[in-house]
Formats: structure tokens, C-alpha cells, sequence
């Protein structure tokens, strides 16, 4: 599904080397956690994937089902079915929830030859998918993550998710800033879209986020690359022991 | 002060070409609007009011030619609105092409039938709050339209206008200089919403007085469309009395020079005035927005809203001011100018004022001007939105406070549709 080779990458306005040599593969279904502490690369690589601007790579490439990610833009990016879940969701004053989705869920179709939704039949969907995250109808009136509470906006990405139906979905630290409860049922959201055709990257802290959403194949990241590759017992190891030992081994 | 001998000469040049009609109420109207236009002249750039906005073609003695634009790709504005179409082709009413003028509630008359009578009740409005509007800043070109307007309509409404008056103006002369002067006039509780529409003339100056008496309501939305090479210098005049409401709403896209001014005095206790603009400009377009609102009553509302989208090296002006007279206490007052520059090449230019001599009122006021939210701009992509489209959205979005305005959700819904499909062309 996702093949990534030596990626190296910079930031573009000061000469620091972020990634040094990223190589990860993940096959169709699977689901892989990336930890790691601060400053690791974990979010500069879910950037990087996605194409947001201020990265430059200077070696490597990200392949999804064999096309080359790097070369181009967000949205086509998209259409061939990458989704990231943001760290930090966007507020968009002034753009309903449901105008945003429906652009998004059509622009995609029709990049991709396929028929637009009516909508009466977006309508519907939308209304199902966001009740099953207990997003309400006001929720989805109101401007894109304005005033939305930390759990709301997170729940606001699955559902996005949802609707967008992804093959290849990064969630970067979507744990961070939700209590127990909002973390479950974020969980279950993404629980419920696991599917053979459809792999998940989870970028994390903490190993509490992948006690419900269960990783296939854990990574340590640490200094732009991944330094060790295991099972899930790998996370538990990390919240018993801390990075300390496994950064000193790594090295 | 006597006027220079240039701008006496300026003067006499500009209004040599026009008629002036005398005899009957109108006449007397004019004529005292002729001798205000004589006291002040023509305006100028040195001009405090005219700093930003440059009026040199608006009074020219020939008005600059603009080729005649034809928008035959899109349906004319306000097309699935049900109302009363009245017609104007180059500043002159067009009876063939227009509704009958009868709706209940409304009596509907042109200027041109009604100048002649010894008696009529517009004496007591035509030029009578243009007058008033000269102090304490000077409108000149609006004198000139009091003196020299031969049409336009006088409407006055007694009762609930069953639908709207829409008000078509229709470019046929690539010379055409329009002079364009209604009156509109809503009786204790009445109500009335007049659209208007249409690139008008080469060069067109129209005046619009309203009267607004005790509860009626009063709402305006008006287009200025896609014409690039308009010149256009409007002014409404409204007065207010007890709980009257105001509400008018302007889109404007393209147009070498439009300068629209709305002046309103709010007498009445308990009136509200909003007035509101969206403008979009690609390249060689010049938009003034100049709002100058007094409070005079008791816990009266007032809000100004106007907000411009500029690329290309395209200019927009906002002047805007609250004044608050001694007494008017409990007076809201809210005041919002703001521009999203899509270049560096644009400009933004803003003078807003609150002048107060109240102790008991909130007014607040504020002025931005920045670029396109690069973040939101990226979300909105890595949603698969493409970016043209993602930057339709988010330039809607920004003038969306503007067109909530709008009351009526039918036609905010056909100004937002208009505002969509010129943002997807390529020229707007």
C-alpha cells in the first residue's frame, strides 16, 4: 500500500535536516504505529506525505499502490486515497461543516471519473456516519471546527475519514488533547473503517491510544529515522521503560 | 466663500451639456439643488472626502466611453425572484420593456409625469434629504443629480408590498451619461424591497432617497455586475423614524470606478440601519464604499459591514462613519471594513470614524486587510478540494458576514449563487 524509501527531508526556510533516511513499508489492511519522543519527525512525515508547503526532500520517495506521493499536489494526493488526520484541526470560519464535506467527497469523485453525489444521498450518508460518532445535526451546520471542543474536532476527522473512504489513512497524534471517553470513541471510529483494503499509519505518543486501536507492526522513530521495528509488545515497552534505552541501543 | 474662478469654470462646463427643467415643485427643488452645487463646486482629489478616490471622470464634462458588456452566459441576477420588473435603458424608463407599475400597497410614478404637477407629496422628500446630507461633509455630485435628474421614480408605499420593486438597468450606448433620481417614500408600518440590477450607462449618477416612517421596513439588495468598464457614483439618503428599520445590501464585481455613498440618519428612537457590502475586483477596478450614519434617537442600532476581495492590482476604499449626537443614548453602533488580498499588487484603503457626544453607547469598529489563510487553504487540499476551488471557498467564506445581511434567504441564496459562478470564471 505504502512504500517508503531513504526519504530525507529539510525544512525549506532553515537549513535543518529533518528525516534522515525513512524507510517504511505497509501492506494493504495493516495497521502500523509510529512512536516516538518530541522531535522525532513523526509530524514532518505525515506533513511531508500529505504536501503541505515548507518541506523540501532531498532524496527518497513515498509510493501509494505503486504512484509516486511526492510528486504531487494535496489534493491529488487525496484522490488517489491518502487522508491525514490533522494533529491540529483547521478552523474555517464562514464554510459549513456539510459544504466542506460535500466539496471534499465530490471533488474527489469527480477527480477520480466517478459520478457525483446527490444531495439527498449525501445527506443520508452523512447523517448515519456522523451519528454512529455521536456528532450531532448542529455540528455539522456549523462553520468547519469553529468552536468545536478538542474531542468534537477529532471526531470531526474521523468522520471526514469516513466519508472520504481512504486507503491509506495517517492519523497524527489524534490522542492528544482527548479524555478516556472521547478516545474510545475516536477508536471505534477508526475500528470500524479497518478493512482488508484500507491500512492505517498511527502516529502516537503514547502507547494508550494503540490499547484501542491495535497495531499490526510498531515503529520507534527517534533523530528522522526509525530506529526499531517489532510487534505491539514494542509499545508496551516503550510505556514500561520510557525511549532512554531504546534511544541508547538505537545509537 | 466664493469658489475659484477654476472650479467655477469646471463647473459650468460639466453642467452646460444638461437641461434644466424648470416650473412646478420640481423645479423649485432643482433649483435650490442648483444653487448648493454652485456653492460647492465639483468635488476634487485635493478634497479631504475624495482622498483615496479619484473623481476626476465621475465629473468630467464627457463621460468616458465603456463598451457594452454582455453577460449572455449567466441568467440576469434576482431572474427567479418573483417581482415587479421597471426598466431603464441608459438612464431612461422603458415602459415596453417593464411590469405595469400597479401593485397593492404601492403607488409607483416617474419622475418625469409626477415634475409637472403644482402639488405632490414627493416636494417634501426629492432633494430634501440629499440637502440635509450635505452637512457636515459636502456631496456634490449628489447636488448634481437634484438639479439635473429628468427620471427615476417616486414610490410610495402605504400597506406590505406583495413582492418586490426590481429596478433593471440596461447598457445600450457606449457613450450613455445617466442621471438617475428616485424617491421612495414607506408610510407608518409599511414594507417594500427594492433590487436593483445592471451595468446602467457608460457613466451613470443615481440618487436614492428613502423616507422610512414609524414601523415600516425598508430593504434594498443591488448587484453591480460584471460591466469592467462602469463608472458609477451613487448615494442613498435614508431617514429614520421611530423603530423604522434599513437594511441595504450591495454586491459589486468589476467596474473601472464605483463610488456608492449611503447616508443615514436615524431620528427615531429604537430604529436599526444596517448597511452592507461584498466586493470582489480583478485589475483595473477602483470600489469605494463611503458610509457616513447619525444617531440622533434613543437605542437605535446601526451596523456597517463591508468586506472586499481584491487581486491584480485592483483598489478598494472603505470610508465609514458613526456619529453619535448628543442625547442619542443607548446607541449600538457596529462598524466592520475588512479586505483579503489575494496579491501583493492590491490595495486596501480605510478610514473608519466614530465621532461621539454621548455618554451612555457602545460602538465599536475595526479594519482588517490580509491574505488567503495558508493553513485552511491546505486543509482544505489535502480534503482533495483543488485549489482554485479551495480558494473559491475560502473567498466565499470571508464574504459570507457580509451577505448574512441579507434577510430574505431567497434572495441571499441567489446573490451567494451569483457570487459562486463569478468566482469560478476566470475574469469574474
Amino acid at each position: 500500500m505504502l512504500e517508503i524509501k531513504n526519504l530525507h527531508v529539510k525544512l525549506q526556510e532553515e537549513d535543518k535536516q529533518i528525516l534522515k533516511g525513512v524507510n517504511l513499508s505497509i501492506g494493504p489492511g495493516e495497521v502500523h504505529a509510529i512512536m516516538g519522543p518530541n522531535g522525532s519527525g513523526k509530524s514532518t512525515l505525515s506533513y511531508v506525505l500529505s504536501g503541505r508547503d515548507g518541506y523540501e526532500v532531498t532524496e527518497g520517495s513515498a509510493k501509494l499502490e505503486g504512484a509516486e506521493l511526492l510528486d504531487m499536489e494535496p489534493e491529488e494526493r487525496a484522490a488517489a486515497g491518502l487522508f491525514l488526520a490533522f494533529q491540529y484541526p483547521v478552523e474555517i470560519p464562514g464554510v459549513g461543516n456539510m459544504t466542506f464535506l460535500r466539496t471534499a467527497v465530490n471533488a474527489q469523485r469527480k477527480a477520480r471519473g466517478e459520478e457525483e453525489m446527490s444531495a439527498g444521498e449525501f445527506l443520508k450518508v452523512v447523517r448515519e456516519k456522523a451519528k454512529t460518532l455521536k456528532i450531532d445535526a448542529e455540528m455539522l451546520k456549523r462553520p468547519v471546527n469553529v468552536g468545536f471542543s478538542g474531542g468534537e474536532k477529532k471526531r470531526n476527522e474521523i468522520l471526514q475519514m469516513a466519508m472520504l473512504e481512504p486507503r491509506m489513512c495517517i492519523l497524527d497524534e489524534t490522542d492528544s488533547g482527548l479524555d478516556v471517553d472521547a478516545m474510545k470513541l475516536v477508536s471505534e471510529g477508526v475500528n470500524a473503517l479497518r478493512s482488508e483494503g484500507r491500512s492505517f499509519l498511527v502516529i502516537t505518543h503514547y502507547q494508550r491510544l494503540l490499547d484501542h486501536i491495535k497495531p499490526d507492526v510498531v515503529h520507534i522513530m527517534a533523530a528522522g529515522r526509525i530506529i526499531k521495528t517489532g510487534g505491539p509488545e514494542l509499545a508496551l515497552e516503550v510505556e514500561h521503560n520510557g525511549y532512554a534505552d531504546l534511544l541508547a541501543e538505537g545509537v | 466663500m466664493a469658489l475659484a474662478v477654476a472650479k467655477q469654470d469646471a463647473l459650468a462646463a460639466r453642467i452646460a451639456g444638461l437641461s434644466f427643467v424648470a416650473g412646478g415643485w420640481l423645479g423649485a427643488a432643482r433649483g435650490a439643488a442648483l444653487e448648493r452645487l454652485g456653492a460647492m463646486g465639483l468635488p476634487g482629489k485635493r478634497d479631504e472626502y475624495w482622498r483615496y478616490t479619484d473623481p476626476a471622470s465621475l465629473k468630467a464634462t464627457v463621460a468616458p466611453k465603456a463598451s457594452l458588456f454582455a453577460a449572455d452566459d449567466e441568467p440576469p441576477v434576482f431572474d427567479g425572484i418573483d417581482r415587479v420588473k421597471l426598466v431603464f435603458v441608459d438612464g431612461v424608463f422603458d415602459a415596453a420593456q417593464s411590469d405595469d407599475l400597479a401593485l397593492a400597497g404601492v403607488e409607483i410614478e416617474r419622475l418625469a409625469d409626477a415634475g409637472a404637477r403644482d402639488i405632490h407629496w414627493a416636494a417634501g422628500l426629492y432633494a430634501v434629504l440629499e440637502a440635509r446630507g450635505q452637512v457636515p461633509v459636502q456631496r456634490p455630485l449628489a447636488a448634481l443629480n437634484s438639479a439635473f435628474a429628468t427620471d427615476g421614480l417616486l414610490i410610495r408605499v402605504t400597506g406590505k408590498a406583495a413582492k418586490p420593486v426590481s429596478l433593471i438597468y440596461v447598457h445600450n450606448s457606449e457613450t450613455s451619461d445617466a442621471i438617475l433620481h428616485h424617491c421612495v417614500k414607506l408610510e407608518e408600518g409599511a414594507e417594500l424591497t427594492i433590487l436593483e440590477n445592471g451595468p446602467a450607462a457608460a457613466r451613470f449618477n443615481k440618487v436614492m432617497e428613502v423616507d422610512v416612517a414609524k414601523g415600516a421596513r425598508f430593504h434594498h439588495i443591488r448587484s453591480q455586475g460584471r460591466d469592467h468598464e462602469r463608472r458609477a457614483v451613487t448615494h442613498v439618503f435614508a431617514r429614520l423614524a421611530e423603530a423604522a428599520v434599513f437594511k441595504s445590501f450591495t454586491l459589486t464585481a468589476n467596474g473601472v470606478l464605483t463610488r456608492n455613498e449611503a447616508v443615514i440618519e436615524l431620528l427615531g428612537d429604537d430604529a436599526v440601519a444596517h448597511v452592507a457590502g461584498a466586493a470582489v475586483g480583478d485589475g483595473q477596478f477602483h470600489h469605494d464604499d463611503t458610509v457616513f450614519v447619525t444617531h440622533a434617537g434613543l437605542r437605535c442600532e446601526s451596523r456597517q459591514v463591508f468586506k472586499k476581495v481584491l487581486k491584480n492590482g485592483a483598489v478598494g476604499v472603505f470610508q465609514g462613519k458613526i456619529l453619535v449626537k448628543q442625547g442619542a443614548q443607548k446607541t449600538d453602533g457596529y462598524q466592520i471594513s475588512q479586505s483579503l488580498l489575494l496579491d501583493e499588487d492590491s490595495q486596501f484603503l480605510a478610514k473608519p470614524e466614530l465621532e461621539i457626544y454621548a455618554d451612555d453607547v457602545k460602538c465599536s469598529h475595526g479594519s482588517t486587510s490580509g491574505a488567503i489563510d495558508e493553513t485552511a487553504l491546505f486543509y482544505l487540499r489535502s480534503r482533495g478540494v483543488p485549489m482554485r476551488a479551495a480558494q473559491g471557498l475560502l473567498v466565499l467564506a470571508f464574504l459570507a458576514e457580509a451577505i448574512a445581511e441579507i434577510e430574505d434567504e431567497e434572495i441571499a441564496e441567489d446573490i451567494r449563487a451569483r457570487l459562486e459562478g463569478w468566482l469560478a470564471r476566470h475574469d469574474h
